[in-house]
């Protein structure tokens, strides 16, 4: 199940790490998570379903969803596609709600950190508004749930869109690189503080500055900080949608998203065979994607009359043999504990089922491509406007052109603030970045904070940038009926 | 609705074909139709030869212009730009290729039209890296200058 080689990752062989799973030993490699390590010894089945008992592997990969959960060293609810994989470890799947433990959550006192910004989230979004807030002589504190910062930059293997500020024609994973160098250098000369495999768990009740509460996970210990800050720029990112059919719980059925960590970040194969649903640009280039990792794609079904995603991503997999079928979804998936193939069928002009054009497609892994939802849950809690918008994916914060929401001092930026690209997420980034440091007196800059919001209106001019530009008109119109 | 958002297969009539002459010397085809924020393939070419109105715009080559000499292909994020020379009766075609099996040059080969069908067989002429991207040049026959779009080693 591991990919060895690779057109564009270079996969070197990595030290191998044995670990107890359900007290059989196995082994993993130095920089799998939990998650990775099993599935490339073959275990797809991770935890059951709380109310049939039926076998559940992980979805999105990112940390974001609960179909991972399992009991680390005693631990439960770990989520084991983002915990990182150490030498000897116990690893077991757990009964329906895991009982709680008596082990010691927090065996260190709580810690003070006092900062002008916290930035929540290190993607695109975020690693471009800490750089940016820190140039202007903020200090700061960015934390990421994930081991390494970069968020899905690190997975992106295709040459990025847009122009050349934007970084067109690299790699999202050397654009990953590439800023991680920026955080980096402005870490050694102390105006940015990194915190990565920490959880910002709350909003608090603070006199004067924001209060957050972030825990960082060490060796499954955690670690309790009190985080005070007179900013917070929220750039959480999304979540994979799900689809309705039966079946969508068996192992196998997973986020396109979570595929593509799986074989970019891990270097494992998710399975041989892949039905993929959904020809926007995400199902279309993780569909490529697989077949470079030496993967199949049996073909790539849409729901929709058209491709919804750019052409040449089309035409790439086209010229590649790789069916495209408009006009067609997936009926259910076929296989008891596992996937082991699923039908699809045809849609007439109303999206209604065409009786007699079912199809069984053989396939082990069926990729969900079906778009994304904003990660606001700590928005919500802080209390900020929020919004249902379809346009943006979902409920999403108002917020002004400067990036910030209802509440002052409160930003967002990328996905969480609407779904949309990593190209547009950087200038979102770094326009939050800029305006919190305005805000607090940092930096006088409004110029180059007209230039960046020019970007971000090129970058929205052409009929693919409609979807988003709608959905910011409108966050722009609710947002300013708001302040009236 | 045209005809490529359902399949994703461009026609020619989608795209500027060039004329015999252009051919002859050899020129870049973008196969690139669509209004996308992208313009790297714009700053590379170093005559000048492909411009664009603004960065959504689809970019144009102007064949006078082009020297055909293959830079933009490795560039273009796209993977949509194939440069094509014919000469009597045989065509060059140099095209992106992001696979692991890399061909060297003399391999016969398979050549796959824009549908993925097996149309003949291929002669490697050139091979170059441009970063990740290899960018390959193979010969087959002159009537299929239009239709060969990727091989398969």
């Amino acid at each position: 199940m591991r990919i060895r080689t690779h057109p564009i990752i270079d996969f070197k062989k990595r030290k191998e790490l044995p670990f107890y799973f359900q007290k059989k030993r196995i082994a993993g490699e130095e920089g799998d998570t939990i998650a990775s390590a099993l599935h490339a010894a073959g275990v797809r089945t991770l935890t059951t379903s709380l109310k049939y008992e039926s076998p559940r592997g992980f979805f999105c990969g990112i940390g974001k969803c609960s179909s991972c959960l399992m009991r680390v060293n005693g631990v439960p609810n770990v989520r084991t596609c983002i915990a990182p994989l150490k030498e000897g470890i116990l690893v077991e799947m757990q009964e329906k709600l895991a009982e709680l433990p008596d082990a010691e959550f927090f065996g260190e006192p709580k810690k003070t950190i006092d900062v002008d910004v916290l930035i929540v989230g290190a993607g695109p979004a975020g690693l471009c508004a800490a750089i940016e807030s820190a140039t202007q002589g903020a200090s700061v504190l960015i934390v990421d749930e994930n081991q390494c910062v970069g968020g899905q930059l690190i997975k992106q293997t295709h040459k990025f869109f847009g122009s050349k500020q934007e970084r067109a024609g690299v790699r999202g994973i050397d654009i990953a690189k590439e800023l991680e160098n920026d955080l980096r250098r402005l870490e050694c000369e102390g105006n940015i503080q990194v915190m990565i495999d920490a959880t910002v768990i709350g909003c608090y009740e603070s006199d004067k500055k924001y209060r957050f509460g972030v825990v960082e996970r060490r060796e499954y210990k955690s670690r309790l900080y009190d985080v005070r800050c007179d900013a917070v720029i929220l750039a959480c990112g999304a979540m994979e949608n799900m689809l309705l059919f039966p079946g969508n719980d068996l192992p196998g059925v997973y986020g396109a998203g979570a595929v593509q960590t799986l074989m970019n970040v891990y270097g494992v194969k998710p399975g041989e065979r892949v039905l993929m649903i959904g020809a926007g640009n995400v199902g279309l280039i993780v569909s490529y994607q697989l077949l470079q990792a030496g993967i199949a794609v049996d073909r790539v079904v849409e729901a929709a009359p058209i491709i919804g995603g750019y052409n040449v991503h089309a035409a790439k997999l086209r010229r590649c043999g790789v069916p495209i079928q408009t006009s067609h979804s997936i009926k259910e998936v076929c296989g008891e504990k596992k996937v082991e193939g699923a039908v699809v069928l045809r849609l007439d002009e109303n999206w209604k089922p065409i009786k007699d054009s079912e199809e069984y497609i053989k396939c082990d892994t069926i990729c969900l491509a079906v778009g994304l939802t904003p990660s606001t849950r700590l928005l919500s809690q802080i209390g900020v406007d929020l919004k249902f918008i379809s346009e943006a994916g979902g409920y999403v914060a108002l917020h002004d052109n400067s990036m910030q929401t209802s509440v002052k001092g409160v930003y967002v930026a990328g996905d969480a603030s609407g779904i949309e690209e990593a190209s547009t997420a950087m200038i979102e980034g770094k326009i939050a970045g800029l305006a919190s440091a305005i805000l607090l007196g940092r930096s006088k800059n409004k110029k180059l904070l007209s230039q960046y919001r020019e970007e971000l209106v090129q970058l929205r001019a052409g009929p693919f940038g409609e979807k988003p530009r709608i959905a910011k008109e409108k966050i722009a119109k609710l947002a300013e009926a708001h302040h009236a | 609705m045209r005809e490529y958002e359902k399949t994703g297969i461009l026609s020619l009539k989608e795209l500027k074909v060039p004329l015999k002459k252009h051919l002859e010397k050899g020129v870049a085809i973008l196969e690139c139709v669509q209004e996308i924020p992208c313009n790297p393939c714009v700053d590379s070419c170093p005559v000048h030869a492909i411009s664009m109105k603004d960065i959504n715009a689809p970019p144009m080559n102007d064949f006078e212009k082009c020297i055909g000499c293959t830079k933009c292909v490795g560039v273009c994020p796209g993977l949509a730009i194939f440069v094509v020379k014919v000469k009597d009766d045989k065509a060059w075609i140099t095209l992106p290729y992001e696979f692991i099996t890399v061909p060297k040059v003399g391999d016969v080969i398979q050549a796959l039209d824009r549908t993925g069908t097996v149309r003949s067989k291929a002669t490697v002429k050139k091979v170059v890296k441009h970063g990740k991207t290899m960018v390959i040049t193979i010969e087959v026959e002159r009537s299929l200058a239009m239709d060969i779009r990727n091989i398969k080693v």
